[in-house]
């Protein structure tokens, strides 16, 4: 988890958010844009160097918070951790054997399909994973927002992790 | 309950108030300066009315250095001396540049990058670049009838942090105080959006002499935001010269020429290559050095079928910013064209056939990122209200990282991050009762180390001894809004905290940029010391200036002992100022900085809470 408290506010009350998974995407932005144009570096041009330096820090922490919070599943990781919960990407590798034996089944498919430079099966894929990203997520705002449950919380963000990295070898293979 | 300043908007601060500020496009090919008087910006022409500047500089023996057309005339005649395209040596070793060919200069490696022995003796690319700025400087101070206060200076996007140092370098040397490194395409993208009030996403395709550079953007109302960044810091309009220099040697037989017939028929190529962007055929008689005289001809159709890879290489990284922005062409509202080299007309429908629309081109492509540039320096000075100014988002055009185990880089900051940025990475030792820990910082999107630049190299000392993996070693990269690097390294679980900051290996030290301004001094009558005290004083009366605005809106954040403390720093700094000793008033201003540390936190927090109160009533007023 990165430093982020020395402005002694987390991501969200940051940008003026309510702290939750469900987000109002306006809102986001309009709360970066309107810190940004107060904090910004630009603005102080002429100012004092301390003032200058201040400036700085706080315009890296609003790109912080906005780039956490703008993709959704950087957005739960954060938000869990804020919890207390360690979503264990790196060590947890345990799975539900369907979930597995699904992702070998898309990674062959995908191999395949790139071996193959069939750009209409990858893109096929590549719609098939959005679906499934797609219900995920929204499992994902039920486990953390409805019902406090912060362990399937993780366990959603250790999977999407995977799906994200099949996304990035379809994207690839679509160059 | 503090009265609240109201003005109208876009009111302008009293005439005498206002800073002179300029915008400067230092270009491969040719540099301008640029600045907006009564509320429109406009490029800063010579005394014989001409708007560029070219990029060349000669060097004399007794050290003096004539700048632009003059030089220009003479470089077939004095290659060695005239020094033509400096900005494709900024920040490059001997080896980076080996790239362009036989060029008519001697290189020797010297810490940092690469020097060009002149009759003069050895000049870095940094002290050359200077002399250019410092022309233009001298240039706008005599339009403007007074110092500047501050420039904008322009960088090509793609250009990597050794680049932007030895550009900022450059610009200190030249006496400039910089305000910001600002990227080409985004200063052409001010210059466009705010001419005709665009709204929408569009690609900035840049290609100047020496650089390309393509930007995505997005114009919304009073934001500019850079959704991602790429190019090509060593493909340019110079590339398309070399490739006519080429094509004639071959068809004319032309032995290996000596320096001064490689600049010959480089200047007639470039010539020649203008002039088919307007007409189908063109050509040029030359006499070589050696009395060969030659009649060259090019057709439009013969040029345009041996750069045509050339044009092609644009297209990758016109590719890749898409791909990293998540748009297709079909998202693009419009492109612009910026740069001289874009008046190729097979470049044109290159880029027109890959957009699947018809590039924008209506303001004048060699002036736009003056104009720009200008408009930018002009709202850094504070002369605009506040209000009726713009917020601009850029990135960083390549990932920073740091070697790890087996030569691999890992990655800290992805390219394309919106600057200014700050991220820290955790690291841990190898070995038992490990006390030191080299740090290796590079830039670029490789896996190999040896692959991508290597920016700086650190030991960070005094970890305590444990065992192997127990220390905790944060290093934290902060790029700020220049897009300039610096690293420091820290040990988190022991009390004893090491600490160290970096400047980028190509980065000249201040103490090596006041031995370069002792020498050009040396060159010239003024006095060094009556320079540095003019220079103190402006920086005082600035920080003085800057910190009785602040008071007046804010004073009520100190407590009386804190406020009569900065009162009477001030009032040192006052005197140090009426004084003739400029490092008394350097210290003072050391002194003055520091005290008003707390102040300057505080008025931010302040500045941020009214950003939460605005929201509040907003979020009531929608209910």
């Amino acid at each position: 988890m990165p430093d982020t408290n020395h402005l002694g506010r987390n991501h969200f009350e940051l940008l003026g958010l309510p702290v939750a998974y469900s987000i109002d995407a306006l809102s986001l932005e309009r709360g970066y844009r309107d810190l940004q144009s107060r904090v910004h570096p630009d603005k102080f041009a002429a100012a004092t160097e301390p003032e200058r330096r201040v400036a700085m820090q706080w315009a890296a922490q609003a790109n912080e918070a906005y780039r956490t919070l703008r993709n959704p599943v950087e957005r739960a990781r954060y938000l869990l951790a804020l919890k207390g919960f360690d979503t264990e990407e790196e060590s947890n590798t345990a799975m539900p054997a369907d979930f597995l034996m699904q992702q070998m089944e898309w990674r062959e498919a995908v191999s395949e399909a790139r071996a193959a430079h069939d750009t209409r099966e990858l893109r096929r894929l590549h719609a098939n994973l959005a679906d499934s990203r797609k219900d995920m997520l929204r499992m994902l705002e039920l486990a953390i927002d409805r019902e406090s449950n912060f362990d399937a919380g993780c366990s959603l963000v250790r999977k999407l992790r995977f799906l994200d990295k099949l996304e990035e070898e379809i994207d690839e293979g679509l160059q | 309950m503090a009265l609240l300043q109201i003005s109208e908007p876009g009111e302008a601060p009293e005439p005498h108030q206002r800073k002179l500020a300029v915008g400067i496009d230092l270009g491969t090919t040719h540099s301008l300066v640029a600045t907006v008087r009564s509320g429109s910006a406009e490029v800063i022409a010579d005394a014989e009315g001409r708007p560029l500047l070219p990029s060349i500089v000669r060097y004399a023996r007794n050290g003096t250095a004539e700048v632009g057309y003059g030089a220009r005339a003479a470089q077939a005649d004095d290659p060695s001396n005239t020094i033509v395209s400096v900005k494709r040596f900024m920040g490059r070793g001997v080896a980076d540049v080996a790239r362009y060919g036989a060029l008519p200069y001697r290189f020797t490696e010297a810490p940092g990058m690469l020097n060009i022995e002149t009759i003069a003796g050895a000049r870095s690319p940094v002290q050359v670049s200077a002399e250019i700025l410092k022309t233009l400087r001298a240039r706008a101070e005599e339009a403007l009838g007074g110092e500047l206060f501050g420039a904008v200076v322009t960088v090509p996007a793609y250009f990597d942090d050794s680049q932007r140092q030895a550009t900022k370098d450059a610009a200190k040397l030249a006496g400039l105080n910089v305000l910001r490194l600002l990227n080409e395409p985004t200063a052409a993208a001010i210059a466009y959006g705010l001419d005709h009030g665009s709204e929408g996403t569009f690609a900035i395709f840049d290609l100047g002499g020496g650089t390309f550079d393509i930007s995505i953007l997005k114009l919304t109302r009073g934001v500019f935001e850079v959704l991602s960044t790429n190019g090509d810091s060593a493909l340019g309009g110079d590339d398309f010269d070399h490739a006519i220099a080429v094509h004639w040697r071959a068809q004319y037989k032309l032995a290996d020429a000596g320096g001064g017939d490689t600049r010959r028929l480089l200047a007639t190529a470039r010539e020649v290559k203008e002039r088919l962007s307007a007409a189908e055929t063109a050509d040029a008689r030359v006499t070589l050095s050696y009395g060969q005289k030659l009649h060259l001809t090019l057709t439009r159709a013969e040029f345009e079928s041996f750069t045509a890879s050339l044009v092609q290489k644009t297209l990758t990284p016109a590719r890749k910013a898409l791909r990293d922005a998540r748009l297709d062409v079909a998202d693009i509202d419009g492109v612009v064209l910026v740069g001289g080299a874009t008046r190729m007309p097979h470049l044109q429908k290159a880029v027109q056939d890959f957009f699947g629309k018809p590039p924008l081109k209506d303001l004048d492509p060699d002036q736009v990122v003056a104009i720009g540039a200008a408009i930018q320096a002009n709202v850094l000075a504070g002369n605009r209200a506040p209000g009726d100014d713009w917020l601009l988002l850029d990135v960083i055009p390549l990932s920073l990282g740091l070697e790890t185990m087996g030569g691999l880089v890992e990655r800290v900051i992805p390219r394309n991050s919106t600057i200014p940025v700050a991220r820290a990475q955790e690291f841990t030792t190898f070995k038992d009762g490990q006390t030191a820990m080299g740090i290796h910082v590079v830039q670029g999107e490789r896996e190999l180390v040896s692959d991508n630049r290597s920016l700086a190299r650190f030991e960070l000392r005094g970890i305590p001894p444990m065992v192997a993996g127990a220390a905790r070693i944060a290093v934290t990269f902060q790029v700020d809004a220049d897009g300039l690097l610096s690293v420091s390294a820290r040990e988190k679980t022991t009390g004893v905290a090491s600490s160290i900051v970096v400047k980028p290996s190509y980065g000249l030290s201040d103490d090596e940029i006041a031995r370069m301004l002792q020498e050009s001094f040396s060159h010239a009558t003024d006095d060094r010391d009556a320079r540095a005290l003019a220079e103190q004083r402006v920086e005082a009366e600035s920080l003085l200036n800057a910190l009785r605005t602040a008071l007046a809106a804010d004073a009520d954040l100190l407590g009386a002992a804190e406020r009569a403390a900065l009162d009477s720093d001030m009032g040192e700094l006052e005197r140090a100022w009426s004084g003739r000793d400029h490092r008394a008033i350097k210290a003072a201003i050391e002194k003055l900085n520091r005290a008003s540390e707390p102040f300057a936190a505080r008025r931010m927090d302040r500045a941020v809470s009214g950003a939460f109160a605005g929201r509040t009533l907003d979020q009531v007023a929608r209910k």
